[in-house]
């Protein structure tokens, strides 16, 4: 018989449920996310470390986990919570189970609640801190308040590679120590807690792919003479990476830049603009987002609590996508600068493949940018 | 914003006309939406529609209605007074389509200068004809399976000896897959090649490589003129190919796609539908690879070169967008419409959140089963097997927390006798493991069919294993393993006492009360009590379109035993109409036109209505029809558990229960028990009408003849019953619709063999024996508001009695009735109305006995002057399948008004005295539409019991144009000079003398078999005598049925059982060959009739025109 385990949010609510995956407790900011696949994708994608994440369709794990299915090295999301997990997956590709998996990797679940009802608590009340756990619920209450909360932590740390790699269809160790063949771009790839998929898109459209720790030097990146530069996605509020931001800054203006999720909201506020925080965010993969210019309408998949402030937008800075439901900003471009950045995931994984042809406006623009006779 | 300059002004919608299988109600639901959602921008609406059953021909939905026959011919002459300025054919299922194409191609559209909106006419062509859409595939560069057209015999053979079988046959042009099927053998290879070039209008067929065992998915798509694509929603079937997916049961959301296969397929459909250049919804069926343990046992497997194949495209709204609309509540109909003229998805709302746009994709916070409702039920001799060709006449929809919870929840919907997983065949209590394991999997129907559902928990109860399953079946292990869940718990709750946790744990996997109590040896009434006090109760959450992201404004529910419900009871005078359920065969698509008056009339009374329905192809369940609607199966738990829910103070709502057909009616004994009010009639009304020895007792006191008859419940006491009042006698079992296992029986051996083969009579079984007075034929729809009986008017039927009344021609208003045959009608329905206490509506048969069976209707002065005796046949204490026929025909909205004398108003206060209402200056006429092209091995002839699935009306300011127009519309429509194959039992012999000199008259050539010929020739007429001996002379009956010799067939029927599998042959050809086929020689007359007075002789107005000549 499977454990009975609480989820106690800061509200007080309390949902009772069973335990699944890894017998421990778990605590983090608890999200929701309205994907109906993508299970293993959503887990292992480091935008959630620090979350507890709750998945709105009810039924999850039906197709098990695979091999090649990750977005990065291991499980990032601190907690599931879903209605019923399957433990009798079915798919060629399936290794083992999603409670294996979450076993293997010490992340608690939570099963059996009614997911549906949490939606709706985090929707009208924004999205709060919550603890996984066997003690009852006072206790758990008391424990809740001692911790520290999302908002104040450093997540990329916690995320961001210790060292450098390139991307040939897996991490092979160590930069590259030769300029990339003639006619081939080095995109180096900021990792502030990137998804495989940005650097198998990258790849796949023949670039030199490098992935660089958050932490690197703009002087560094500078000197391996990229083409173009992505900022990735990655967990946490963007206010407390001033650091990084100070890297960014310095970069602008000397390589393309394309930003993704907290890669724009860095590249925002090494600008100047403002970001805050959203009620409960946008998770999911069909979220409209209208692109400005040309008055289309973009399904996306998104994964984000921040979003950047279109009022007082530095100068050279403007709003090129909004988000259709609530009109957030979601893309931004610069007036003069080979630079343009969106909120979603345009590498999606999961979630609609409509605008991988970004990448394709991003390596256009880095050919643009090229100076004339450095490569052919 | 868009350009709307270019938004046309006028625009001609095309309904779907009769339902017919792979064609019903779903483009009712369609139809309706989009000329409200056209007129919201304010474009002016024509609309056509054959089927006057819909609510899309309502006089409100549109600008201007014509209930006219869906011909080319009639179409330019609509046009040309209309001249609008678009056409919109994309809602009217492959009718639609096709007509808009046939228009074209007669230079319709050019000629007056209409622009074709949705979808271009290339795009339809290319969905349409395999060669261009092949060609189509290959030049975006997506895949499908190796293939070939070819468009005779020759060219078949010639692909079957390069590729080897099993080979797919789809017919290019067809409703549902009409005439295609996949072949297995060389002699089944032959045989639906030639059934396929047949049924294709321009016969031609596309042979293609199996996909068979393949997982199945669909995919619904929208795009809008700017090219912005989103898809509303994925399908997966259960069944994996080889099934048609409307015969499939079907899940929403895909519940074994990872998420790179999802993606996969959503993005091959964006690009077919930017490919193909839809401005609107499209359907796109896809076939992905399957779990290799599903391909285990598939013989002539092959490599494929691609993890998917496109398999078809529906360029149009369709069944599966219909469902898709209710598993997400993104009203595609709606949306696409509003995209036709002009408007792009950003600027359309969201309806259902009412806060956000329509330009996004819905997400699932639940799943959804869809079951097929097949008509064996009625036809046990049909064939039973799936195939490519649709054979279901209905679905029904669940949605709950878990697969488990809603398949077991769309079983329930189901209302048949295997509406539970537990049913088993009878022929399968014996079967078990002992006997091996290969030879029970080999013994129950686990192919394709209508019971392998149930046949697969059987063979899990039996101890088959899920791997064996997933081999034998290839259906995917998911699901397998669920139905797994499922029979474990029963395992649990058998002979164990029921505990609580067991209760709970039984009832989140979708149990039913009566289910448990079976396996735990208790009551449900008792399971039901256990819950209550247990506080084990059902919440009800919201389909909201968005998992709950953002707040909607839809109150739109299901049940699910969860912890949070989102539905606290309606405040205010509020009342629940019970809906009818699945479209079956005598219980179609004009219960759903009453419940949504029923629903619409309350909201105009300020009564808060609340839909209860399990139909997702229908107007009741969309999602503004009804102040609330709850999407749940119509049984006793269900009901209760949503009134329960409405309950404030132990004030329980009433429930309407007249609107709903049988399923309603059913439910009205029950609520009665239980305490719970009913709107309307008594229970005990109902009851006294629906129990023949009560009924009988109240007509005698009422001194209202009826026909001599009794109820039995043994054979001898039948063999005495009918002894005493002469054969031939109507046998029936009682409380059944649709004249379910009806049969007139002309001595004591059928009479035997009746209640022994075709039924079984019990005690608690019984049937019904009725004298057959074999007279005319008359039908009235009453309201009754227990001072006052109004009867919008007089049904009189072609056919004389012995069809059932579902089946007859029926013509307003009673034309050859004289006026003290009026009176009488009227008198005896006022008092029965009165004196039953009938509290809104009643339908009551009559036979006029005395006199000839048949009237021509066209000579108004032949009255005889014998007298006739008007005797009454049944009464149902509830609205008919003739109501929408008769509020179009008459004018009065007789749905609405029924409903407000539920509510206690008096007819007197809505504007209406008792009596006849007055005689319109028109003629109506409702014509049948049979399916019967689509079961294959089901007789057709016309008898007591109903075979019909939907009808066509035609309307004119005479007889003789409303006549042909019917005849038209339902395609049985004789041509001067025409081939006609007569066969004529010999007691219909001497009533056929007119029909043949008729038939003569009209320089029609005349074949027929021996007996018949030789009458013929003593008539002094020429023809061809044709052997009914099959294979023994050439040609023969069959021979020039299938070489289009004869373009109609008179077949009337006899006792006799040799006879009748001559016939059956004879029947079967016509029916395969869609020529004419009458088994009633007053139908022929009919159309005989129709054909000597013109063919063009007819007007077309609208329904309003129409009825303003009376005003």
């Amino acid at each position: 018989m499977s454990r009975v385990v609480h989820l106690v949010l800061e509200d007080d609510t309390v949902f009772t449920g069973e335990s699944f995956g890894a017998q421990r407790e778990g605590w983090g900011e608890v999200v929701f996310n309205t994907t109906m696949t993508g299970y293993q994708e959503v887990l292992t994608d480091p935008s959630y470390a620090g979350q507890m994440v709750a998945l709105t369709y009810p039924l999850v794990g039906n197709y098990g986990i695979n091999r090649t299915d990750f977005e990065s090295r291991r499980i990032q999301a601190s907690a599931l919570i879903v209605r019923q997990h399957c433990d009798l997956p079915s798919h060629s590709t399936s290794d083992m189970t999603l409670h294996a998996f979450l076993e293997e990797y010490n992340v608690p679940g939570i099963s059996g609640i009614d997911t549906r009802a949490l939606t709706r608590r985090l929707r009208t009340s924004g999205v709060m801190m919550g603890l996984l756990t066997f003690d009852d619920p006072d206790t758990a209450r008391q424990k809740l308040a001692d911790l520290p909360r999302y908002d104040n932590l450093d997540l990329v740390s916690t995320v961001t590679t210790q060292d450098g790699y390139s991307w040939d269809g897996s991490e092979t160790a160590g930069y590259p120590t030769t300029p990339p063949p003639a006619g081939v771009r080095r995109i180096l790839v900021t990792d502030v807690g990137l998804k495989y998929n940005i650097l198998r898109l990258l790849h796949s459209r023949g670039c030199e792919v490098v992935a660089v720790p958050a932490t690197t030097p703009a002087d560094v990146m500078l000197g391996m003479q990229p083409s173009g530069l992505l900022l990735s996605p990655g967990p946490g509020d963007p206010e407390l990476l001033g650091d990084i931001v100070d890297n960014v800054r310095q970069l602008i203006g000397h390589v393309p830049i394309m930003g993704i999720c907290l890669g724009h909201q860095l590249t925002a506020r090494a600008l100047g603009a403002r970001t805050y925080k959203l009620k409960f965010g946008h998770r999911g993969g069909n979220h409209p987002v209208k692109d400005l210019e040309s008055g289309r309408v973009h399904i996306t998949a998104q994964n984000h609590g921040y979003a950047v402030d279109a009022d007082n937008l530095p100068a050279g800075l403007e709003v090129s996508q909004i988000n259709l439901n609530d009109n957030t900003v979601e893309g931004l471009r610069h007036r003069e600068l080979p630079l343009f950045t969106i909120q979603y995931h345009s590498e999606a994984s999961p979630g609609p493949k409509d605008n991988e042809y970004l990448f394709d406006r991003f390596l256009a623009m880095v050919d643009d940018a090229k100076p004339a006779g450095r490569s052919a | 914003m868009s350009d709307l300059s270019q938004q046309p002004r006028k625009v001609l919608v095309i309904g779907s006309g009769p339902i017919v299988i792979g064609q019903a109600a779903e483009f009712d639901y369609a139809g309706t939406q989009a000329c409200k959602a056209l007129r919201e921008e304010g474009v002016s609406v024509v609309l056509v529609n054959s089927n006057p059953a819909t609510i899309m021909t309502d006089r409100d939905i549109a600008d201007r209605v014509y209930i006219e026959p869906l011909t080319v011919p009639v179409l330019e002459r609509i046009i040309a007074t209309e001249r609008p300025d678009g056409i919109l054919p994309t809602l009217g299922g492959q009718t639609g389509l096709n007509l808009a194409v046939d228009l074209a191609d007669a230079g319709v559209l050019d000629r007056y200068e209409i622009r074709l909106l949705g979808t271009p006419l290339e795009t339809i062509r290319k969905s349409e004809d395999r060669d261009y859409f092949r060609q189509f595939l290959t030049d975006i560069g997506e895949p499908m399976p190796p293939n070939r057209t070819v468009s005779n015999m020759d060219e078949a053979q010639a692909y079957r000896a390069e590729t080897g079988l099993p080979l797919v046959i789809r017919p290019a042009y067809t409703l549902g897959g009409t005439g295609g099927g996949i072949a297995n053998t060389d002699a089944e290879f032959s045989a639906i090649v030639e059934s396929g070039l047949s049924a294709s209008p321009i016969s031609q067929v596309l042979l293609e490589r199996s996909l068979v065992g393949w997982k199945e998915v669909e995919y619904e798509v929208i795009r809008d003129g700017a090219d912005n694509c989103i898809t509303v929603c994925n399908m997966e079937n259960l069944d994996p190919m080889g099934a048609h997916t409307g015969d499939s049961i079907v899940v929403a959301p895909s519940q074994t796609l990872t998420d790179k296969e999802y993606q996969m397929l959503r993005t091959a459909s964006l690009k077919i539908i930017r490919g193909l250049g839809i401005e609107g919804g499209c359907n796109i069926q896809l076939a992905l690879r399957p779990h290799p343990d599903a391909m285990k046992n598939r013989p002539g497997d092959w490599d494929a070169d691609s993890d998917y194949y496109v398999i078809e495209v529906n360029p149009r709204v369709s069944r599966s967008s219909a469902l898709a609309s209710k598993a997400t509540g993104y009203p595609i109909a709606r949306v696409s419409a509003k995209i036709a003229v002009g408007r792009r998805l950003d600027e359309i709302a969201n309806a259902v959140t009412g806060n956000t746009g329509a330009a996004f994709e819905p997400a699932l916070d639940y799943c959804v089963v869809k079951i097929p409702r097949w008509p064996f039920d009625k036809f046990p001799n049909g064939d039973r097997h799936v195939t490519t060709q649709m054979k279901a006449t209905g679905e029904v929809m669940a949605i709950d927390r878990s697969f488990e919870s809603a398949l077991q929840k769309a079983t329930r919907a189901l209302e048949q006798s295997n509406s539970s997983l537990l049913w088993e065949d009878k022929e399968w209590r014996d079967l078990n493991v002992r006997g091996g394991r290969q030879q029970l999997l080999d013994s129950l129907p686990l192919h394709p069919n209508d019971l392998r559902l149930w046949a697969l928990a059987t063979s899990l109860r039996r101890g088959i294993t899920r791997d064996e399953l997933v081999a034998h079946t290839s259906i995917d292990p998911w699901f397998i393993a669920a139905l797994e869940r499922i029979v474990d718990q029963e395992r649990r709750l058998l002979g164990n006492p029921l505990t609580p946790a067991t209760l709970l744990a039984s009832k989140r996997l979708g149990f039913p009360d009566q289910e448990i109590a079976t396996l735990s040896g208790l009551l449900a009434e008792q399971v039901r009590q256990m819950r209550q006090q247990l506080g084990i109760r059902p919440v009800f959450k919201m389909v909201d379109t968005c998992a709950a992201e953002f707040e909607a404004a839809t109150p739109y529910y299901y049940s699910a035993y969860d912890t949070e419900n989102e539905a606290p009871p309606l405040e205010g005078p509020k009342a629940v109409v019970i809906g009818s359920g699945p479209i079956r065969i005598g219980q179609g698509i004009e219960f759903d036109y009453c419940s949504v008056h029923a629903a619409w009339a309350l909201s105009q009374a300020g009564v808060a209505s609340i839909m209860v329905n399990s139909n997702p192809e229908t107007v009741s369940t969309d999602f503004d029809t009804s102040d609330r609607l709850y999407f749940e199966p119509l049984d006793e738990e269900a009901v209760r558990d949503i009134i329960d829910n409405e309950t404030i103070d132990d004030n329980p709502p009433p429930s309407l229960v007249q609107f709903g057909g049988q399923t309603a009616i059913n439910l009205s004994q029950s609520r009665a028990a239980a305490g719970l009010p009913i709107l309307g009639s008594s229970a005990e009304a109902i009851d006294i009408a629906s129990d023949r020895q009560k009924f009988e007792r109240f007509l005698v006191d009422l001194g209202i003849p009826q026909p001599p008859g009794a109820t039995v419940i043994s054979v001898d006491q039948a063999l005495r019953v009918a002894q005493r009042i002469g054969y031939p006698v109507v046998v029936r079992p009682s409380y059944v619709l649709g004249g379910r296992a009806m049969e007139i029986v002309r001595n004591a051996t059928e009479l035997i063999r009746y209640l022994t083969i075709a039924t079984e009579v019990t005690p608690e079984r019984e049937v019904l024996v009725d004298h057959y007075m074999e007279g005319r034929e008359c039908e009235v729809d009453a309201i009754c508001d227990g001072e006052r009986v109004l009867i919008p008017g007089i049904m009189e039927h072609v056919e004389r009695a012995g069809v059932h009344s579902g089946d007859s021609m029926a013509i307003y208003p009673g034309l050859n009735l004289t006026e003290a045959e009026v009176n009488t009608l009227v008198d005896y329905t006022t008092r029965i109305g009165l004196a039953l206490g009938v509290r809104g509506l009643m339908n009551i048969q009559f036979v006029l006995q005395g006199g000839s069976a048949y009237r021509s209707p066209s000579l108004e002065t032949a009255h005889d002057a014998e007298p006739t005796t008007v005797y009454v046949l049944e009464v149902n204490p509830r609205g008919s399948r003739t109501i929408p026929f008769i509020s179009k025909v008459t004018g009065v909205p007789v749905a609405n008004l029924a409903t407000r004398v539920m509510l206690d108003d008096k007819l007197k206060d809505l504007g209406y005295e008792g009596g006849l209402w007055p005689r319109q200056k028109l003629v109506g006429i409702k014509a049948p539409v049979f399916s019967m092209s689509k079961l294959v091995g089901v007789d057709w002839y016309m008898g007591p019991e109903m075979k019909s699935t939907g009808e066509v009306m035609g309307i004119d300011w005479d007889f003789a144009g409303a006549l042909t127009k019917a005849l038209q519309a339902a395609s049985i429509n004789l041509s001067p000079g025409m081939g006609v194959l007569l066969s004529i039992s010999d007691h219909a012999k001497a009533d056929s003398l007119p029909l043949i000199r008729g038939l003569a008259d009209a320089g029609c050539q005349l074949y027929a078999t021996e007996g018949t010929a030789t009458m013929i020739t003593a008539m002094n007429l020429p023809v061809t005598t044709i052997t009914k001996r099959i294979g023994e002379g050439s040609p023969d009956v069959l021979d020039v049925i299938n070489d289009g010799t004869v373009g109609a067939v008179v077949n009337t029927l006899s006792g006799d059982t040799s006879v009748m599998r001559d016939g059956f042959f004879i029947r079967r050809a016509a029916v395969e060959r869609r020529i004419p086929c009458f088994t009633s020689l007053d139908t022929a007359r009919a159309a005989m009739e129709s054909m000597l007075s013109g063919l063009d002789n007819y007007n077309i107005l609208t329904t309003d025109e129409y009825l303003a000549a009376s005003r």
